[in-house]
Order: structure tokens, then sequence, then C-alpha cells
């Protein structure tokens, strides 16, 4: 680092007029060992926790080799992984893109684990170290800690061991039953993964002593609305007794608990041929899934919190003297890489940029809440120019995600400042129209269009199970909810229902309609079922 | 907080996975990889390199939306001039367009590197090598155990006793140990004395010699583990010496591309084999038509020429290279003829003259290989080649000969080489 030599000499020839000048600084120059890495993440650390108020994991920091960060990235960043071609895939894939130069590597890897696992690689300048820990250690961390979904889906402390319980299930099943039958129920696993996450947590089964209550409560408001009255009026004529086939037909899907979205969760619990082993290896891919989910739904959120984070944490280190200027400007050519959004027409762009999006959210919500225009108060009467906007963007980041998040703090002021505007592209149309733009009559379009294409289970599509009859042929049958004509891409819809049907072991069925049509029909019989 | 430091930790924990993935992609990368090799020349046969896959062999589908029909819409950055209301041609339908391809899996090639051991691995299987074969031709350098001197540590079976002994008797004459006889020759001496009686004063004396020299002969051992010495072995490679491959060709009209590129596999083949055996193995290209060339590798596959067929002009040819350049005591000898039977008859006697005389005693292995395309593969109809190198055949071992229709039947060519290697290994 060329422009980090004058400051660091800089110290040495002022000695002795400013000496805590010299000793403020964390580093000088690019190079660090692990007393500077200790020094900058206390540093970190001080700035976030007194002057941000981030409530965080314990911070394991693990200083990797870029060909360790290659390996981790081939198992979607987790340390343990099961064994899987797929993972060799992407491994190949990225080793060429890396070797070639046509693509980096992270800086970091950081793990919703607790205590929190931040890979740092080697080859990071001191500068991209701080930068790292505060955005890794501190921002990702005190989201993953505080934000709802996460604390409602993933267990932090308990997914290093169940991955590597993980890893030694399948490891164990592949020596005994062989390692092409484990490859071929994953290869199906897979296929199906997207569907194999709950949405909606789950009833817990209560205690005895709360039920105990609850009958009491209940005995309690009937009795408080007791009236005799009641006892005289007329009954109506009974209903006209549902036909024995449709009362079967509800009684069957009752018990079966249908419909049900959660394919993965419906197979290992009812698949009639899997064996226990299947059942298992089901559940484990099902799990990872559900561990990853939030992380799908709160991509932009997250990448916003923690960029949000490292800026302010790297400006304060820089106010305060601890990094010098040369470092500052590293850390800032750095950091508008990575926020850089390009525009729609621009060769570059690949949609909305998370970190770009992200970063000018939260900025915004912090200048709301200083710095209010009128404009500001009408549409956030209840954050605006509050003073706090530390307190407020931890309220934020505890609890939304990106689609509330959007829907509820996208300001007008960030939609004309990115120019968002929102096209609509009707098939049956011969052009695609404008359908709103950044300006009065368009801000709550824009705002709700955007908050949509952010909606995970909007973006999958809504596949459920509806029907099999047990007793009779066993035919699964799927409804695949079309919303605003668009059907599943056919090819890949038939082979994952290949894969349905070995898993199933009898005829899959899934149809794609809404209201008012059916769009199109897909149908599997088992070929290698599995069992 | 604490810090790990895991760069220390095994690497390639992604290798397993990788292998899974060729082995998962096997026919595919094997294809890729049978096409990446006709491409190369025969000496870049065993460097690693991009292969290019179709992606549909390793796709894995999901249940997502299609990108086509329906209603759609899209929020984009970086309006500058659209107002509301107004319409926009859609964009090419290919094109992923705008916004539309965010997570597009658009690509129809999968391309990643293989590594120089996997793509020499891959080529082997296509061609259907037995795995002794493979592990013959793959084999790591051997080597042969050499006397290195000596060393304080190693298994009993190495240990010197002569050595050990030398050290023992060194130390024990330089620290001054008492012999045996000495100690025994003063026993003698008190026993002696005692028996006469009287003189109290020199037996005391020789009893105080006596417990000295007993308790030196304690302090100084016989054998000392410092003494002990084992045979030393250092593992040298087996002398290698250079090897010259000639690849002999006919060219005439008659051989076709799928007949060289059967020709140019098993040149590959042998190249490989060699470069196994030997430090150095040059290849010399010899190609013929009634007159005979040498050529690079290029125009070797490559060009055509026209003209009639004489065998015995490229003997003569390669005759004349060993002289000047190869003499046949400094260099391994092996040739590899290719070609599709046909030469002038008037030319056969003198072609297998040339080659009991002149080639297959310079030679350590001489193979013809017969190309064709397997369909005009009738009892009886040998062609004239054939027929007249079967009559050395008989006699000469160092003549191995095969017709080949199939990339498969490339190796069976050399299971005589490696049935003889192998043969004169165990004597």
């Amino acid at each position: 680092m060329s422009n980090d030599k004058p400051a660091a000499s800089k110290p040495k020839s002022r000695t002795a007029s400013k000496p805590e000048a010299a000793s403020s600084l964390l580093y000088t120059g690019s190079d660090w060992n692990f007393d500077t890495l200790g020094r900058i993440f206390d540093a970190v650390r001080r700035v976030g926790e007194v002057e941000l108020g981030l409530d965080t994991y314990r911070t394991q920091i693990e200083v990797i080799t870029s060909e360790q960060m290659l390996d981790a990235y081939s198992s979607v960043g987790m340390p343990l992984f099961y064994k899987h071609w797929s993972f060799g895939k992407d491994f190949a894939r990225n080793q060429m893109m890396y070797n070639k130069g046509y693509q980096g590597l992270a800086y970091e890897i950081v793990i919703n684990s607790d205590p929190c696992i931040c890979y740092i690689m080697e080859e990071n300048s001191a500068t991209m170290q701080t930068l790292v820990l505060a955005h890794a250690a501190m921002g990702h961390n005190h989201f993953f800690k505080n934000n709802y979904v996460f604390r409602q889906w993933t267990d932090a402390s308990g997914i290093a061991d169940y991955l590597s319980f993980a890893k030694a299930y399948i490891a164990k099943c592949e020596e005994r039953y062989g390692i092409e039958a484990v490859e071929r129920l994953v290869d199906a696993a897979h296929a199906l993964q997207s569907h194999g996450i709950h949405r909606y947590p789950g009833k817990r089964s209560m205690d005895l002593a709360t039920e105990e209550r609850r009958e009491q409560e209940r005995r309690a408001h009937g009795e408080a609305l007791f009236n005799d009255l009641w006892r005289t009026v007329p009954k109506a004529k009974g209903k006209v007794p549902a036909s024995k086939k449709k009362l079967e037909e509800d009684r069957r899907k009752a018990i079966l608990k249908l419909p049900e979205e959660n394919i993965l969760y419906f197979l290992e619990k009812t698949a009639p041929r899997l064996a226990g082993w299947q059942r298992e290896i089901l559940r484990i891919i099902r799990l990872i899934a559900q561990y990853f989910y939030p992380q799908r739904q709160t991509k932009m959120m997250n990448e916003g919190c923690a960029t949000w984070t490292h800026h302010r944490i790297m400006t304060r280190l820089h106010e305060q003297g601890q990094i010098s200027d040369g470092a500052y400007l590293e850390f800032l050519h750095s950091h508008t890489s990575v926020v850089m959004q390009p525009d729609f027409n621009d060769r570059r762009y690949s949609g909305i940029n998370p970190y770009a999006l992200g970063f000018a959210m939260m900025q915004d919500i912090e200048r709301i809440s200083l710095t209010p225009t009128d404009e500001d108060r009408a549409w956030f009467p209840d954050i605006a120019g509050n003073g706090n906007p530390y307190g407020t963007l931890r309220d934020v980041w505890a609890n939304f995600r990106d689609e509330s998040v959007i829907s509820q703090y996208l300001s007008p002021h960030l939609i004309r400042k990115m120019g968002l505007f929102q096209i609509v592209d009707d098939h049956d149309e011969d052009e695609m129209l404008v359908s709103a733009i950044h300006d009065e009559r368009g801000y709550r379009e824009v705002r709700r269009a955007l908050a949509r294409q952010y909606d995970v289970a909007r973006r999958d599509p809504d596949i459920q199970v509806v029907d099999v009859d047990l007793a009779g042929d066993r035919r699964l049958e799927l409804r695949h909810n079309v919303v605003d004509g668009v059907t599943l891409e056919e090819k890949d819809a038939d082979k994952v229902l290949q894969h349905l049907a070995d898993l199933w072991g009898y005829e899959v069925r899934l149809i794609e309609a809404d209201d008012e049509t059916t769009y199109a029909e897909h149908k599997a019989e088992p070929m290698r079922p599995f069992a | 907080m604490h810090i790990i430091d895991r760069r220390r930790d095994p690497g390639g924990k992604s290798l397993a996975n990788r292998q899974r993935f060729i082995r998962r992609a096997r026919a595919l990368v094997r294809r890729a990889v049978r096409e990446a090799s006709a491409k190369r020349s025969i000496k870049d046969i065993e460097k690693g390199g991009d292969i290019v896959v179709p992606a549909d062999g390793v796709h894995e589908p999901v249940l997502r939306r299609g990108s086509q029909g329906g209603k759609r819409e899209y929020v984009l950055p970086g309006n500058k001039k659209y107002v509301q209301g107004d319409t926009i041609a859609r964009p090419d339908e290919d094109g992923g367009g705008s916004g539309a391809g965010a997570d597009g899996e658009g690509e129809d090639d999968f391309r990643f590197a293989l590594s120089d051991d996997e793509f020499l691995d891959l080529f082997l299987e296509d061609l259907e090598l037995p795995d002794l074969a493979k592990r013959q031709v793959l084999g790591v350098e051997e080597t042969k155990p050499v006397r290195a001197g000596y060393r304080s540590s190693g298994p009993p079976a190495t240990l010197s006793v002569v050595r050990t002994m030398r050290n023992s008797m060194l130390r024990r004459t330089a620290l001054g140990r008492p012999r045996p006889e000495e100690i025994a020759a003063l026993e003698a001496g008190i026993a002696r004395l005692d028996d006469e009686g009287g003189h109290d004063e020199e037996v005391a004396k020789l009893r105080e010699e006596l417990d000295r020299k007993q308790r030196r002969m304690r302090l100084v051992p016989f054998i000392d583990p410092i003494d002990v010495r084992y045979r030393r072995y250092d593992q040298i490679p087996k002398p290698v010496a250079r090897a010259v491959m000639f690849c002999l060709m006919d060219v005439s009209g008659s051989m076709d591309e799928h007949m060289k590129d059967l020709a140019k596999r098993f040149y590959s083949l042998l190249y490989l084999f060699l470069k196994r055996r030997y430090k150095r193995v040059d290849v010399v290209f010899i190609r013929h038509t009634h007159e005979a060339k040498e050529v690079d590798e290029e125009t070797f596959f490559h060009s055509r020429e026209s003209g009639g067929t004489v065998v015995s002009t490229a003997l003569e040819e390669m005759a004349r290279i060993v002289h000047d350049r190869y003499p046949a005591t400094q260099w391994n000898i092996y040739a590899a003829q290719a070609s599709d039977g046909d030469n002038l008859p008037m030319d056969n006697a003198n072609t297998i003259n040339l080659l009991k005389a002149a080639i297959l005693p310079l030679c350590q292995y001489y193979a013809y290989l017969e190309v064709g395309h397997g369909r005009e593969d009738k009892a009886g109809e040998a062609s004239s080649l054939w027929r007249a190198y079967e009559l050395v055949a008989g006699s000469e071992e160092r003549l191995a000969m095969r017709k080949v229709s199939h990339r498969r039947d490339i190796y069976p060519v050399f299971r005589d080489l490696f049935a003889r290697e192998g043969a004169k290994a165990e004597a």
C-alpha cells in the first residue's frame, strides 16, 4: 500500500511534538499479526457496542488461506458439510473462475452460529481486516442474534453440532447402503429443497397445565355468556348432509393434514415405501434448507445492516485517529465498489445490488430520524425526527425482513435518488408498460412492487400436496397455485416430478392452475423407486 | 473473542466432492477428454486443461417459475427518461433482458479445469485399459535400494554386526575395559597365593586390583547403544535411459481420418508408456507414400499426400535416422507403424528383408497396427502387408501386430509388450 507509507512514517517524525498520535493508531501499513487483530477487534467492538449499542454473539475469528476460502465457498460457507457431487461442481467452477482471474474471493464468510464464526483471509490488508471485522463480527453478528426470523427459525448454538451429525450420518449411510443409493436420494431431496420449508412456525403442543388452564378459561367464558334464552330459539333445519364421498375425502385430508406445502416434510412423514434412513436423510436436508431460509428472507437487510455498521465504525475509528488517512481511503475505495448500483441499462447491471439498496435504506432511516423533511414527517410520523437513529435502526433490524422493511421504510426520497421505476411485462401485450415511476403517483406502487419482488414466499412457486388416497391408488396430487399466469419451467418441473415419483413410490400428478384456468398438467410414474 | 489460525489445517476439503462430481459426469467428461485429446499434440497428452461439458448433463433441477409467459413486474433503478404510461419494446427473448435473468441458469456449457492426473486417467479409461496395465502406464518411478553407509538407528534386520563390533572394540580399548583374561589371571594369582599362604599383603593388593577391574568392567559395557550401527539404504531411481519412438504412417489417400485418429491414439499411448520408463523420449515422425520423409507432428497428422504405397522406403528412412542420430547402443528404440495394409506387392519381399535384417535387431519393440473400419474383416482376406509381416512375426517376438478398428482394440497391441516386461521383471 504505497499510499499508506507517508502515514506510516508520520508518527515517527512527530514523536517529539505529539506522542499520543503515534500510539493511538491501531496499525500502520498493511501488515498485521494476531496482536494487531486483537487490538483491531477490541477497537471495533468498543464502537459497535458502546456507541451503536449492538448486541452480538461471542466472536470466533478464524484466519484461513484463499484455498480454504475456495473450499468454504463450495459447501455453502459451512465449515463442515456432507459430501455430494453438486458441491464438487460448484468447487470446480469456482476454482476455475478464481484461477483464471474472472472472479475474486469474498474477504470473509460469517456463520450464523454461537459463537459466531468469522473466516477472514490471510491476504487481506490490515485495513481490510478492520473492515471485515466491523462488517461481519459486528454487523452480521448483531443481525443474526437479534432479527426475529433468525430467532424464530434457527438455533445458532446447535447448528455446528447438527451439521457434524448430518455429515457423519450420511457418511454412515453411504457405507452401509452404497454411495450410489445415497447420492440418488440426496439428488432427489436437493431437487425438492426449495419446497422443504415450513413458512409458518407450527403450533407447539401444550403441556398439561396450560391445557387445563385453557379448559377452565373456556368454561368460565361459557358461563359468562350463558343465557337461558338461547334454548328457546328454534333450531335451524339440519343442513343437507354432505355426500359420503366428500366426507371421506375431508376426513382423509384431515388425517394427513393436507394441503401441505412442505413437500419434503410430507414425504418424510407419509411416503409409504421409504426406509428409516431415507426419511432421516430427507429430514436432514429439509432442516438445513430451513436453517438457510431466514438468510434468503433477509439478504438485503442483513447486508444493509452489516454495510451500514462497518461504514459507521470505520468512520468513527478514523475520526478518533485510530486509523490513518491512507487506510481510510483504502476502506472508502473498497466500500464504494461494494455499494455500487449500476443503472438498469448499464452493461454491468444484474439486478438490484442488495448491499447498495440495504446501505442506502439504513442511511435513509438515519437521515429521517435526525433531519427529516416535511415529506418524511408525512410519510413516517413515527420515526421522523425522533433523534435516536441507532435505536430506530436496531428496532428495524430486529423486527423486519426484506419484504416488510421495504414496504414500511422505503422513502420517496430514496425512490427518487435511485430512480426506481416499475415495468409491467404482460405476455398478451406487444410492449412492456412503465406503470409507475418515482413521482407522487408512483411512490406507493413502486414501493409495493419492490417489496413483492423481495417476498421469498412469492418468488418461490406456491406448490402444495393437495390429496392422496393411501387406501386406494395412492396417487399423489399436487397443485401449483399459479400467480399472474406464470407457470413452472417445464423441463425442470418434469425432472423434479420424476424425483418426487421415485421418492413417493407411486404415480404423481402436478396441476398448474389458478381460479379460472388450468395451465398445465405434469405426470410422473416411478422409474427407479427408492426402497 | 478468540482467534484461531486455520491456515495450517489440511487443505483439499473439497477434493472428495470434486471427485464425486467427475465420477458423476464421467461419461460426459470422457467424451470431452476424447475430443480434447484428439486436438492435442502427442506430447501434451499428459497435461490437464479446461474441459467443457454440456450443462444439461450436470444440471440440478428445481421447481422454479418459468422465464416466459404470464404477467410480470420488475422494479429497476436508474430511470432517466420514462414517465408513467410509456411503453418499451420487449428486449430479445433470449437476452434475459431487464432484470429477468437475475437468477438465470443461462449457460449451455459447464466449463472447468482438469488436473494433469485426472486428464490422463480419463484418457486411459477411454482406451478401456485394464487396471493392471493402467498401473503400469501410470506407475510411479521405480527405485531400488542402494547401500549408502551406516546410521545409528534402524530396523534390527539391518543391524551391521561387523561395524557395531568394531565400534565396541574401539571404545573398549579407549576406555580401558579389562579383558576377561586379565581378570581370570588375577583370580588365578589370588587363588595361587591363597593356597601358598603368607602373602597377605600381596593378596590384598591383588584383590584390590581385581575389584577395580571388575568395577571398570561393569562401568564399561561390552556393547553400548552408541556402538550400534545399522546399514543404511538410499532409494535411488532405477537407471533410466533414453528412448526414441518412431512413428511410421502410411499417408496415402486410402488412410482416412478415422484411421489416423486410431493411429494417433496408439502413438499417444506408446508415448505415455515410454515416458514413464525413460527420462527422455524423443519422437520421430516418418510418413510415407511411395517415398518416405521425416516430418513434424502437425504435418504428420494433418497434411495429405498422394501417391502409391511403398513401405520399405519408410523403413529405410528409419534405419538412416537411427544410424545418424540414435545409435542403438545409446538409445532404446521403439517403432510403431500404422497402415491400412496396402503395399506395392513387389515391395513386400524387400520390406521383410529390411525388417529382419536392419530394423528388428535395432528395436526393443516394433508394433504394426493395421487400422480399418472393422467391416472388411472377412476371414482369409488379410492385406498384403499383413501376410508379409506374419512371416516375420512367427520367429520374432519383438514384432507385435494387430488389426484395430475401434479404440478399445488398441490396448491389446500392448499386451505382448507388457507381458514381456513383466516376465523380465520377475526374472
